[in-house]
């Protein structure tokens, strides 16, 4: 994770360290700051370039505010971004736009990220001028050309966003965000908003980028399968912070965070001769302004060994295997001692649990 | 198995409406049929004319839209669309319900819950204030509403997307109705939440006997909640088969394509099968097959529009191809393995 690679290593083209982004909330007349929304509580990881990182979580989980408070659209509590290891966050005006041009975002939705009184040729003309790139013709025959990179015409350039459907405006948000040659973009819901034949399209496109100009994505997603699909490694999200962290194969065969388990158990198979067992989770997500104590997912737990502990012990993200780190005290090995466990009124030792979750031909 | 209760018949549906482009044939010549107490998906990506056909059912369908002559909606005993106003309020929400995607907006911001669900005894039933309240306090602990009585005084905002959906629901078959058309019921919801709202909606089915038209663009929802399948493209229906059918021999190049687009287990930065082009528009359905523009196996007769052929055991496909082989050897389409 972080702090753990030798200084002949070169730095990774993004890093994350404990990032924090707290919404204040105002109430009654005077507007007075009341509590804060832990949106994004500590989170931290790194990517390295042509990878992606899945992040996948619930409504309310923080995903889409940590791919914001990534890119500073949205200006982080604490914690620091470092790009090839030199700090975002401090860089201001010229410096921080120069930087920018590096880090892009692709949105969800496609209907409203374009302006529609500017055509779709000026839309992607808009980065390149701006950051200086190409200028006249030069310009002209680079917005023809990233249209037809992404599998558009370059005649379509003078036409405007309403004319276009859902998929095709997909492809000109995500020719917007190539135009100003970044290394790392932020697929926020990239094909969420998209049919499931247009959706194939997409990330096949974004996976044919990737391997063409080596871009790491974060790619966020509620849709498991396509992140199961897409990303080299997955973080999954609850309640502002990142409760587990692994390989996309080894979460997907393996996943060790309970919740992850209930996550994944909830997919519908898309067969109908196979079942699969399926970890039923009473009640919401509870509300990330007012979070459970301890580990925020043990209300809802069904790990056996759930504790009391579990509600005063907040679980650190550990590393149970090689690169996979799991945010768990109860699923073994973990640096929390079983003396501190018992202090905290625990009364179940920490034993592996892993619901087979294998779909079975009825 | 073999004796069929026909409860709803749906024949020749055409509903257009009326737009600045032309008319746009959103169910064009639709025919198909539930049976008492069964689960049938109906598949497509948008405009497919899935929700139009919903809407139809219900009489929903206001102008410029309109529900063409020669449509029938065979409903216990009598044609849907020949009953008067007052007639058609009878059977909506008694015994045809729904269930909209938007839980939000499905419900009035301004009443509780509890009342909302009340009104819609009060509307079909004699009953007094107080005994509809009861009611809808029973239905909102039925639907798994946590702390039904005082949950009940709770606005819509004050619940989460789950609970809404859950009032909706109760809403929705608090009278026990005969049908319950649920269109994109879990579209919304984290699919946490989209498990207890589907094993809810199967509990319910399973109780009440009632039949169940289930609208979704999600291939994975529909083979676990659906018993029969219909696939709708382009205004059309150009599948329909039982859903075990449906998955293992897909005949339809549409509905094979769909499957293949599904991302699959264990394929990480693999790139996934696709149909290219897009959905034609409605005001202009192509001549002749419909899917014939994005279809890897057109050949020459397809520039005639083709019928739902009956493939036998209730299989049924628009599509040339499958006379062929039904003609020749009845060979199953290879299908990659699916997890």
């Amino acid at each position: 994770m972080t702090g753990n690679q030798s200084a002949a290593d070169p730095p990774p083209l993004l890093e994350v360290r404990n990032l924090v982004k707290h919404f204040p909330v105002h109430t009654g007349l005077l507007g007075r700051k009341t509590a804060v929304v832990r949106a994004v509580d500590g989170v931290s990881f790194a990517i390295s370039a042509g990878e992606t990182l899945g992040v996948v979580g619930e409504s309310g989980c923080g995903k889409t505010t940590l791919g914001r408070a990534i890119l500073r659209l949205i200006e982080p509590t604490s914690g620091e971004i470092l790009v090839e290891g030199a700090d975002f966050r401090a860089v201001r005006g010229k410096k921080l736009r120069a930087m920018r041009r590096h880090l892009q975002i692709v949105f969800q939705d496609p209907f409203s990220s374009l302006n529609p009184r500017m055509t779709i040729g000026d839309a992607v003309r808009e980065g390149i001028v701006i950051h200086r790139l190409a200028e006249g013709a030069e310009a002209d025959r680079r917005v023809r050309h990233l249209l037809e990179e992404v599998g558009l015409h370059g005649e379509i350039a003078n036409r405007y966003p309403h004319e276009f459907s859902g998929g095709q405006r997909q492809r000109i948000g995500i020719a917007r965000a190539l135009a100003v040659q970044p290394q790392f973009i932020v697929c926020d819901e990239p094909v969420s908003a998209l049919d499931v034949s247009v959706q194939a399209q997409v990330v096949n496109l974004l996976l044919d980028l990737q391997r063409d100009r080596r871009l790491a994505y974060l790619f966020i997603s509620h849709d498991l399968r396509v992140v199961e699909q897409v990303a080299t490694r997955v973080a999954v999200m609850y309640l502002g912070r990142v409760v587990e962290l692994a390989t996309a194969d080894a979460l997907y065969r393996e996943p060790l965070m309970p919740y992850s388990q209930a996550l994944l158990s909830a997919i519908p198979v898309p067969d109908p001769v196979t079942r699969r067992e399926r970890i039923v989770l009473s009640g919401d997500v509870p509300s990330p302004a007012n979070p459970p104590t301890g580990c925020h997912f043990h209300p809802r737990c069904h790990h056996p060994g759930r504790d009391a502990a579990c509600a005063r012990i907040s679980p650190p993200l550990e590393e149970k295997a090689p690169g996979h780190w799991v945010a768990c005290i109860k699923q073994p090995p973990t640096t929390v001692p079983w003396d501190v466990q018992l202090q905290h009124g625990a009364t179940n030792p920490p034993s592996r649990y892993l619901p087979d979750l294998t779909a079975i031909r009825a | 198995m073999n004796e069929r209760n026909t409860l709803l018949a749906v024949e020749n549906l055409r509903t257009s409406y009326r737009t600045t482009h032309g008319t746009a044939r959103a169910v064009d010549n639709v025919s198909f049929n539930i049976d008492a107490g069964e689960i049938l998906g109906i598949v497509g990506e948008s405009g497919c004319g899935k929700t139009a056909t919903a809407l139809s059912v219900l009489r929903l369908i206001d102008p410029p839209g309109r529900i063409e002559a020669g449509s029938h909606l065979w409903f216990e005993g009598h044609d849907l669309l020949t009953l008067d106003e007052e007639a058609i309020r009878q059977v909506r929400g008694r015994r045809i319900a729904m269930v909209f995607q938007e839980p939000m907006t499905a419900l009035n911001p301004v009443f509780t819950v509890g009342d909302q669900v009340a009104e819609v005894v009060r509307v079909h039933t004699s009953a007094t204030r107080r005994e509809a309240w009861a009611r809808a306090v029973a239905m909102l602990d039925r639907v798994g509403i946590p702390e039904p009585a005082i949950r009940a005084r709770s606005y819509p905002h004050q619940l989460s997307g789950g609970l809404r959906q859950r009032v909706l629901i109760a809403m929705a078959l608090v009278m026990r109705p005969a049908l319950l058309i649920a269109d994109e019921p879990t579209t919304a919801l984290d699919v946490t939440i989209q498990a207890q709202i589907l094993e809810l909606l199967q509990e319910l089915q399973r109780e009440m006997g009632m039949a169940v038209m289930l609208i979704t663009h999600d291939l994975g929802v529909v083979a676990e909640v659906a018993q029969r399948v219909i696939v709708m493209y382009a205004g059309q229906v150009v599948e329909e088969a039982g859903v075990q059918d449906l998955f293992s021999s897909p005949r339809h190049p549409y509905t094979r394509g769909l499957l293949r687009a599904m991302p699959r287990a264990r394929r990480a930065a693999e790139r996934l099968q696709t149909i290219p082009g897009t959905v034609p528009s409605p005001t202009a359905w192509p001549a002749g097959c419909r899917f014939r523009d994005r279809c890897a196996d057109a050949f020459e007769p397809c520039g005639n529009p083709p019928d739902l052929f009956d493939l036998g055991g209730g299989h049924r496909a628009r599509c040339f191809l499958t006379q062929v082989t039904a003609a020749t050897a009845p060979t199953e389409p290879s299908m990659p393995s699916r997890i």
